[in-house]
């Protein structure tokens, strides 16, 4: 749920990315956190284990500027891609009015990739939700292995994998170079900015 | 979705109501955010400045786990929420399903005189919602 302050004009709007373990939802984070400085009014907040996995999530705000008068305030938050914690990821997702789903390009995360993307449709209908009507940006990571030899799924078997239902917008990117981190992200913003002005019309 | 809009005229009620039970007792910060971790407003005495954004989205999470923690162990909700340091304490109360109301305080205000004017604050604040 976004919420808009009619009296000092303001919009909040939560964006959440969402994948299973170790696809790169933090790194997206901290690439944005690194990149775009002058948006980012406070500290990234990071709630993870010893290890580096995220515990329970990142969130960072991130400022759009002005839309017809309005501030629109960017929430970014990741989730716990771990198997063991869906009951954490669940509570991210309250609220929630855009996803970006990381999906991990390495050959050997196909199955991953699948389960957590049926694992967010579940989550998404505990809210009364659905995954075929939140605007939904795909993005398939880590595509820089390839130049290391490391086998990558085709974009056309992630397509046919993560995408022949739901058939929203998707990126190839590299979240450790930042390639296609930025269109990601603005992706995701106008698709999310536009529901909300759809809903309040 | 049910999509969150406060009118103005709400706003200046509810930030008058938090002004005048709250921060003339001495609170020193007050925080109304919804369950999604939005900021609906934020008052303080003018010396503290906290980073409300992640303020919000910290205790939306730490409400959500003690009460999804309250159901696991059969309990419909934990009714006290409360997290107290050395010079600076913080309190948290629902206000509805999906609003709640943070204060935090120093070592000049009790708990228990806290807690007497946040339920005051809370009825008044429903009032308001009501008449949405
Ligand atoms: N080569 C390569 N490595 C990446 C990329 N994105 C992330 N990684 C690496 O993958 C590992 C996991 O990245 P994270 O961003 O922590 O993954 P996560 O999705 O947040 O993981 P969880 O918090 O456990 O859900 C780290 O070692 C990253 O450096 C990428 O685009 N290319
Ligand atoms: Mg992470």
């Amino acid at each position: 749920m976004s919420f808009i302050n009619l009296k000092d004009k303001v919009v909040q709007v939560k964006v959440v990315y969402y994948g299973p373990g170790r696809c790169g939802k933090t790194t997206n984070l901290e690439y944005i956190n690194r990149t775009y400085r002058k948006q980012i009014v406070s500290e990234m907040v990071s709630l993870k284990t010893h290890g580096d996995r995220t515990l329970f999530f990142d969130f960072l705000p991130f400022d759009m500027g002005k839309i017809k008068g309005y501030d629109i305030k960017i929430q970014l938050y990741t989730v716990p891609g771990q198997v063991k914690y869906n009951a954490t990821r669940k509570l991210v997702l309250r609220g929630v009015d855009g996803i970006v789903f990381v999906a991990d390009a390495m050959e050997k995360q196909r199955e991953k990739n699948i389960r957590s993307l049926n694992q967010l449709h579940e989550n998404l209908q505990s809210y009364k939700e659905s995954i075929f009507r939140i605007p939904l940006v795909m993005q398939y990571n880590k595509v820089d292995l390839k130049e290391h030899g490391i086998p990558i799924l085709p974009t056309s078997v992630l397509q046919n994998d993560l995408n022949s239902r739901l058939k929203v917008p998707y990126f190839e990117a590299s979240a450790i170079t930042g390639y296609n981190v930025a269109a990601t992200l603005k992706k995701i913003i106008s698709s999310s900015v536009i529901s909300i002005q759809k809903k309040l019309l | 979705m049910n999509y969150g809009i406060v009118s103005q005229e709400q706003l200046e009620q509810i930030d008058a109501i938090l002004s005048d039970k709250l921060i003339k007792l001495g609170v020193d910060c007050v925080i109304i955010i919804d369950m999604a971790g939005n900021i609906i407003t934020a008052k303080d005495n003018g010396e503290n400045k906290y980073d409300v954004y992640s303020f919000a989205a910290l205790a939306a999470g730490n409400f959500a786990t003690v009460d999804a923690m309250a159901k696991l162990v059969g309990e419909q909700e934990f009714s006290l929420l409360f997290h107290k340091g050395k010079d600076s304490n913080i309190h948290f109360s629902k206000i509805d399903d999906e609003l709640l109301l943070i204060s935090m305080f120093g070592r000049d205000i009790s708990l228990g005189f806290l807690r007497l004017n946040v339920v005051d604050v809370i009825e008044k604040i429903r009032n308001i919602w009501d008449k949405k």
